[in-house]
């Protein structure tokens, strides 16, 4: 039994624009479409990759957040995932103790791999899997563009600022993911149907024995300042023009 | 008394312009002590240029033969070791630091505040999240170590004329072996780097091939500029993934950016918000990168390329 375990974060979906809430608490999430985070999508499309190429036998989606997780959950079962646990929490919690929460069901699920997207769109953390690994005491690769199984090792492909790097990992390892992985699957209207029979469990987060105590306050959103409003040029001879004026050119 | 460690990001025995930037993010933070770790086979150069730096008291060399390629697993227990003494650890918001410095952090029992904006205090700080749609101001404990990084974006490169110690430690960490480097291939381009670049050109999907994509390398090299491009031409295979300017590629904030045949979808733009003047191409009136750029021309790049390029001489 070889497991891959899947974090399905729930985030704002990438084509809302996000607005900061006029008391500066944080941005506007009522009536908000949420989605599973694009990253997590993609953790989840190569997991089923992986189990149907046969270098797995199950994948298990996680997320930790509140009840209304339970939908992206069915849509990660309904990609493909055998079955669903979430920890239901209802307030955010902060990387270190996501890594903690996803340590607690390491242990008990024991699994090969661990797939989770090199960022959540939401508070663009970059963090978790790589606590994670840290606090499992094993490797990570981090950003991945491909991965390669090769029995208890896995060659990774990363997307690094200079360009592409490959390490090779001993597994169990966590993985993280980077846009140019697979592209996800579409969701079929059977699959929907048959996903809503699929195990999705429910944990109290109070009931892992995981600190959630956050360490950072934040004291206040604001919108980003905003650029001046630009010229509209007519032709090339205008924008040489006025690149001339602000001494670019 | 703050006390700030930064992690130095280094290769082929050059000091990445992204520590400059760290050590200049540190020297906001009142009365601080700014020192330099630099972790690797053989670190003596690197050393010398990040000694050189305005504002560093030390530098603290690790040298190890594992330490010859950056692997996040195999550097996190040194940092974490030589952290001890420090109450702020910093790295870069760079593939290389947002790899390593989360680990670091589990490793010393705290959490991280990721891409510092900006100082307001040794415990308060601005980031952006939502892909810099929001910005929030973040408080950390002071009872704890505070890792960090550093979006380099935000911050100028510190100067030379520093005149730091150079000492070098040994760490008895324990070293994993599961984590391995195989290779790296980075295209040498002979254009100016996209993250240092004072002027970038980036093309967008509307390029079409990888043929067509040439124009913008062309008009870059014209304007002794580097080169960008969206996710959608480098999805399509028009450019390569280094190049991807935006929220999961690089953040960057040159003089100049000239985004061609680019619609301006959140994504990219949060990329860009920090250059000093955009000019945008495309011929979509409409198009969103309009609202935010400094000097906008609608029409089809294919005949607006070749013409700019003539009109720069
Ligand atoms: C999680 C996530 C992360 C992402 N991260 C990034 C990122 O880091 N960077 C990034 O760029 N994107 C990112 N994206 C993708 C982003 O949402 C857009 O899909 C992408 O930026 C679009 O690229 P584009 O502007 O080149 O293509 P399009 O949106 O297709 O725009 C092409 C533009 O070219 C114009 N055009 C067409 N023909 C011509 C012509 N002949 N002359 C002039 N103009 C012409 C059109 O009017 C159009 O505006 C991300 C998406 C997600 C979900
Ligand atoms: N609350 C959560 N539920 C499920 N997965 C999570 C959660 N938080 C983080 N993750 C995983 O960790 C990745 C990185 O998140 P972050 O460190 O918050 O940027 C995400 O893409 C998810 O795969």
């Amino acid at each position: 039994m070889s497991k891959i375990l899947v974090g399905l974060k729930r985030v704002v979906d990438y084509n809302v624009r996000v607005r900061v809430k006029p008391d500066g608490t944080g941005v506007v999430t009522d009536g908000v479409k949420m989605s599973i985070n694009p990253f997590d999508e993609i953790a989840l499309e190569e997991a089923l990759r992986i189990k149907e190429k046969g270098g797995a036998t199950e994948v298990i989606v996680v997320s930790i957040g509140p009840a209304d997780t339970q939908q992206q959950l069915r849509t990660g079962l309904a990609m493909g995932a055998d079955r669903a646990i979430l920890v239901q929490a209802d307030t955010a919690v902060e990387p270190l103790v996501a890594a903690k929460i996803f340590l607690k069901l390491i242990e008990k699920e024991a699994p090969q791999i661990v797939l989770l997207g090199k960022q959540g769109i939401d508070d663009d953390n970059s963090q978790t899997g790589q606590m994670l690994a840290a606090l499992w005491q094993r490797p990570q690769a981090t950003f991945a563009s491909k991965i390669e199984l090769d029995g208890p090792k896995a060659k990774v492909t990363r997307e690094v600022d200079a360009g592409l790097e490959t390490i090779e990992v001993d597994l169990p390892a966590v993985l993280t993911t980077d846009l140019r992985l697979n592209e996800p699957r579409y969701v079929k209207l059977p699959d929907i149907m048959k996903a809503k029979k699929k195990p999705l469990e429910v944990i109290a987060l109070n009931t892992l024995g995981v600190d959630t105590t956050p360490q950072f306050k934040s004291l206040k959103f604001e919108a980003p300042a905003s650029r001046q409003k630009g010229v509209m040029v007519k032709d090339v001879g205008e924008l040489v023009a006025a690149l001339k004026q602000k001494g670019l050119v | 008394m703050t006390k700030i460690l930064i992690v130095a990001e280094h290769s082929g025995g050059k000091l990445n312009a992204a520590t400059a930037k760290c050590v200049t993010c540190a020297a906001k933070i009142p009365d601080a002590e700014i020192a330099i770790a630099v972790f690797a086979a053989d670190a003596g150069e690197v050393a010398t240029q990040a000694a050189a730096l305005a504002g560093v008291k030390k530098v603290i060399k690790i040298e190890n033969a594992a330490n010859a390629e950056p692997l996040a697993a195999v550097l996190a227990p040194q940092v974490a070791a030589i952290a001890a003494n420090y109450t702020h650890v910093f790295g870069p918001s760079t593939t290389y630091g947002k790899d390593l410095m989360p680990r670091v952090a589990a490793l010393l029992g705290v959490g991280q505040l990721s891409d510092i904006m900006a100082v307001e205090s040794a415990y308060r700080f601005r980031r952006p999240v939502y892909a810099g749609n929001a910005i929030v101001t973040v408080e950390a404990p002071q009872d704890k170590k505070l890792v960090a990084t550093v979006r380099a974006a935000s911050f100028q490169a510190a100067g030379t004329g520093g005149n730091g110690t150079i000492e070098s430690s040994s760490v008895t960490a324990e070293l994993p072996t599961h984590t391995r480097f195989v290779t790296r291939s980075a295209a040498a381009t002979g254009r100016p780097d996209l993250q240092t670049a004072a002027r970038v050109v980036s093309g967008g999907r509307a390029l079409g091939s990888a043929d067509n994509f040439k124009i913008i390398f062309s008009l870059a090299d014209k304007l002794k500029a580097g080169v960008g491009a969206s996710r959608a031409a480098v999805d399509s295979g028009y450019a390569a993934n280094e190049l991807q300017v935006g929220q999961t590629g690089k953040i960057i904030s040159p003089e100049l950016y000239v985004a061609v045949g680019i619609s301006g979808a959140i994504q990219h733009l949060t990329g860009i918000k920090d250059a000093r003047t955009i000019v945008a191409i495309n011929k979509d009136g409409e198009a969103p990168i309009f609202e935010i750029a400094d000097i906008g021309l609608v029409g089809d790049l294919f005949t607006i390329l070749p013409e700019l390029e003539k009109a720069l001489g």
